[in-house]
């Protein structure tokens, strides 16, 4: 492995604000968290994903795959990220290298030929090359071909160099976070820094998650200023440096970035959730909270709690008509670890009943607060075999599964409803919106008259 | 049960109804070496040939009485016996069905007794069945014409009293909104059972869009005229659709038990259809009806993300409202604006929604605009509607002459259902709003970002 590489990953995984690293002792931490994978027993995508899945959303910019056709090709376009202006981003670029160029040797030139061909084809605002896994083997340096093209073409190139071997989708988040700490942001200054500026680091805008609260930040004078990478422009990322705040969605990818950020850049961050009311809320309140600390406007707070007011109320009213619909039922979440009490706290505020939560990825605070709100332990599992699952919602012990898709097949071969709510859902269910829209879908979902039909007997059988 | 609206007003906007003579002939077209011949003035055929030519797009054999100034004030009784004359010679039909029009009827002729005349008096006429339906363009639309002329056929054809039953022979009389291809699916499954049904009309064989080997003046295909005579031997009358309980009661009184059947889309309703497949064959159904099932539950769970919810505006006569209304409700779509031609048909009453407009293509436009419809179900003629709502148009019903192969939607049994809804749900998907900042009430970003400022917004 290229050293260069290693210091990549060993600075990935070195991360003295990661809760679960801070409980290691420091041979075990420099191990990393990477778990050893099982072979024939492992599912879910390598650093390469990962690092494509944090990058892409930068709209502007081209996503140049340095690989033989596999990676990109069963990669691309499959993400719900949405744009607000250019769509660069979904085009797929690669380099598609075949045995003959690797054979010959001819990689890096292939790579330089194919980075010109984008420029002048597109004019993209950056372009991010991927090295990975046989271009990382047969040791391409495209940090070397990107600072030339760089130079050359006068644009920004900007080398990630993350094989999918070297470890986890995660591990992947992990590496574009160093990639843009390194080579991107700080390069360009904002013409007016606000006191009102802030980063949203680890949300991708999927299916426009970051409009249902964009609203509420307009309406408190509050600036994305740099995003990532959710709808994001170059410039955004290159400015980062200058907000004033980070919130961060997203501990477990990104919390390398944010802490880099706070060191390098003074600007602290915090960890939220726009998903569920209170955590809506109380990331609002701790956004403004931290901006005033910062020198911005006082009134900030009390007009933030002015619009949490206001906007809880109108959703609570929204959601009253749903209550009798969803009341009494029973739901079972298997989510990533996105942070899902707040949700849950909600959805037995409306009378729903949640007989079990995955605590998969979830930290030790996330459980706490579980336990705060469903009274007990009893209901948090970490894994669950698709087959117990299964037999779970087959036996009705639950009436719907709000999970990833991966798990979408148990629930619904179990005839009992699903509700996507991992990264490849097409709704969105941010902020307020979000939760009024996750309540209608859930009500649209269980009240469907066709699952009664599913589960009558066939002609034959009665 | 829904409300049934009659709009008070004396316009009709983009007409739902095709005509009940229109409706008789394509009735008619299902049996073997027939010709339609329309009683009235040549206008009113010319203009169903050419919306049955552009929805089949086959060659139709169908005629007129050429009423003219003369027979419309003295009556057309000599036109009838010229054009039989003149048709017997030149197309050699076994069948000639008369549908009278609007103008013959208003009139008041007293068609069937000119009939019997004629053909006591015509001995050259024999061997040749000819049938009259009173099929006025003032009363009902296609699907009565349709139900009128299979009556009429029954009435004339099969005999009062049959011989002894034959084992495992089934009547099946399929409704107007039947195209060929489903009139086909649901004989396939009949004879699944090892039952054997005689098809009236069998459009399957005529209208089906087949090349003959040789040029016709007849409909190449339909029910012989021997089959017909025999569907008084029957062990059953299996009927679908609410128009055709006429028709099933007339072979019910000549001793064959009848059951209708209100539509054949969804899986409720199919397997009502298997349930009594199995009791009149006295078998299981075979291995591949239960594939067909197993599919069309998984394709339900499938296609519900997209069809749940769905608010689905729906203009059609009532046997294809009810049909497919209660096969998108059964996945939790919502019919939030319907629109049918007439009342009388029970399954007007039981389409499934609120309130169902007696109106036309108006109307539904409207209703559709004022519900918040997402998709449209209708004939062709809703496509402007359609345009001008941005809606995506689903095509069922009579005519549709702006896309092929009509004939070949099947929408029926568990494989027809199946593949309607797919056909909704990627009609759904096709839609696939990609999310605008704007759909949130969000603020454009700083235009400081953009790399290529003013950079217009993508396409939706
Ligand atoms: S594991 Fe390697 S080769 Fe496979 S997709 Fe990931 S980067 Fe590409």
């Amino acid at each position: 492995m290229a050293e260069a590489l290693k210091h990549q990953i060993e600075a990935a995984f070195d991360e003295p604000a990661c809760a679960t690293n801070r409980a290691k002792d420091a041979a075990s931490r420099r191990k990393g968290c990477s778990k050893a994978l099982t072979p024939g027993a492992a599912a879910g995508g390598c650093a390469f994903d990962g690092a494509k899945i944090a990058l892409q959303p930068i709209v502007d910019a081209a996503h140049l795959v340095h690989a033989p056709l596999g990676c990109e090709g069963n990669a691309w376009d499959n993400r719900g990220s949405a744009s607000s202006g250019p769509e660069l981003y979904r085009t797929g670029f690669t380099t598609d290298l075949t045995e003959m160029d690797i054979v010959m040797g001819q990689g890096e030139k292939k790579l330089f030929r194919a980075i010109r061909e984008v420029i002048e084809q597109q004019a993209p605002a950056a372009v991010f090359v991927y090295a990975t896994c046989v271009t990382a083997l047969i040791g391409d340096d495209i940090e070397a071909v990107c600072k030339a093209a760089a130079e050359r073409f006068e644009t920004p190139v900007i080398p990630v160099n993350v094989p999918g071997y070297v470890g986890s989708k995660n591990l992947g988040n992990r590496m574009a976070g160093e990639v843009l700490f390194k080579h991107v942001i700080g390069t360009l200054e904002p013409q007016a820094p606000g006191l009102c500026d802030i980063n949203l680091i680890g949300d991708f805008n999927l299916s426009g998650e970051l409009w249902q609260v964009k609203p509420l930040l307009d309406r408190l004078g509050i600036r994305v200023l740099g995003s990532i990478s959710g709808d994001a422009r170059y410039r955004q990322v290159a400015m980062a440096h200058r907000a004033r705040v980070s919130m961060l969605f997203c501990a477990h990818g990104y919390v390398n970035l944010a802490r880099k950020l706070q060191e390098t850049y003074g600007i602290p961050y915090f960890e939220g959730s726009f998903y569920g009311i209170s955590d809506t809320s109380d990331a609002l309140r701790t956004i403004c909270r931290m901006l005033a600390d910062r020198g911005a406007p006082a009134d900030l707070i009390p007009r933030c709690e002015a619009l949490i007011a206001e906007e809880e109320a109108r959703t609570w009213a929204t959601l009253e008509p749903y209550r009798p619909r969803i009341a009494g039922r029973r739901v079972l979440l298997y989510t990533g670890g996105h942070k899902t009490w707040s949700v849950v706290s909600a959805l037995q505020e409306l009378g729903m009943e949640v007989v079990g939560t995955s605590m998969r990825k979830a930290t030790p605070d996330d459980r706490g607060r579980v336990v705060q709100i469903m009274g007990t332990e009893a209901h948090m599992f970490d894994n669950m075999a698709p087959r117990e699952m299964f037999k779970l919602l087959r036996e009705a012990r639950a009436d719907v599964l709000m999970s990833g898709a991966r798990s979408q097949f148990v629930a619904l071969k179990a005839r009992v409803p699903w509700i996507d709510v991992n990264q490849e859902k097409h709704e969105p269910y941010a902020g307020y919106m979000g939760m009024v829209q996750l309540v209608k879908t859930l009500d649209r979902s269980i009240n469907n008259p066709v699952w009664a039909d599913l589960r009558a007997p066939a002609p034959w059988e009665v | 049960m829904a409300r049934l609206v009659h709009p008070r007003r004396a316009l009709s906007t983009n007409p739902l109804k095709t005509s009940a003579p229109l409706g008789a002939a394509m009735a008619y077209l299902g049996i073997a070496g027939a010709v339609p011949l329309f009683h009235g003035a040549q206008g009113c055929t010319a203009f169903a040939m050419v919306h049955l030519v552009r929805h089949f797009h086959e060659a139709i054999p169908l005629q007129t009485t050429a009423m003219n100034e003369i027979s419309a004030i003295l009556g057309g009784g000599e036109q009838i016996e010229a054009a039989i004359e003149n048709l017997l010679a030149r197309a050699k039909p076994q069948f000639i069905g008369i549908a009278s029009t609007a103008l013959a009827e208003t009139r008041g002729e007293d068609i069937a007794g000119e009939l019997r005349a004629i053909m006591e008096r015509r001995p050259d006429f024999a061997g040749l069945a000819v049938v009259h339906a009173a099929t006025p363009d003032f009363k009902g639309g296609l699907e009565d014409g349709w139900a009128r002329a299979v009556e009429a056929i029954i009435t004339a054809l099969v005999p009062a009293q049959g011989g002894a039953t034959v084992a495992g022979q089934v009547n099946f009389l399929p409704g107007s909104h039947l195209t060929p291809a489903e009139v086909e699916e649901i004989a396939g499954m009949i004879r699944a059972f090892g039952l054997t049904p005689i098809i009236l009309p069998d459009i399957s064989t005529s209208l089906d869009g087949h090349l003959a080997a040789d040029w016709s003046g007849t409909s190449t295909g339909g029910t012989p005229l021997a089959a017909i005579r025999a569907m008084a031997n029957s062990v059953a009358t299996l009927a679908v659709g609410e128009a055709m309980r006429p028709a099933a009661n007339l072979l019910a009184a000549r001793g064959v038990p009848a059951r209708v059947f209100g539509g054949l889309t969804g899986l409720r309703a199919t397997d009502a259809f298997v349930t009594a497949l199995m009791e009149l064959s006295g078998h299981e159904p075979p291995a591949i009806i239960k594939r067909d099932r197993a599919r069309l539950t998984d394709a339900c769970l499938d296609a519900h993300f997209q069809i749940g919810g769905l608010r689905v505006a729906l203009a059609a006569e009532p046997d294809l409202a009810f049909g497919l209304g209660s096969g998108l409700t059964a996945m939790g779509a919502e019919i939030v604006a319907a629109v049918t031609t007439a009342g009388q048909n029970p399954n007007a009453e039981r389409i499934p929604a609120d309130e169902v407009i007696i109106g036309d293509l108006g109307d539904l436009e409207r209703a559709a605009a004022a519900a918040g419809a997402q998709l449209m179900l209708t004939h062709a003629h809703g496509r402007m509607g359609a345009e001008r709502l941005h809606l995506p148009l689903v095509r069922a019903g009579f005519p549709i002459m702006d896309r092929l192969g009509a004939q070949d939607q099947c929408r029926v049994g568990y494989r027809g259902t199946r593949a309607f809804y797919f056909e909704i749900a990627n009609a759904v998907l096709a839609q696939s709003h990609r999310p605008r900042p704007e759909d949130f009430g969000a603020a454009r970003i700083d235009q400081e970002f953009e790399h290529a400022p003013d950079t217009p917004p993508a396409p939706h």
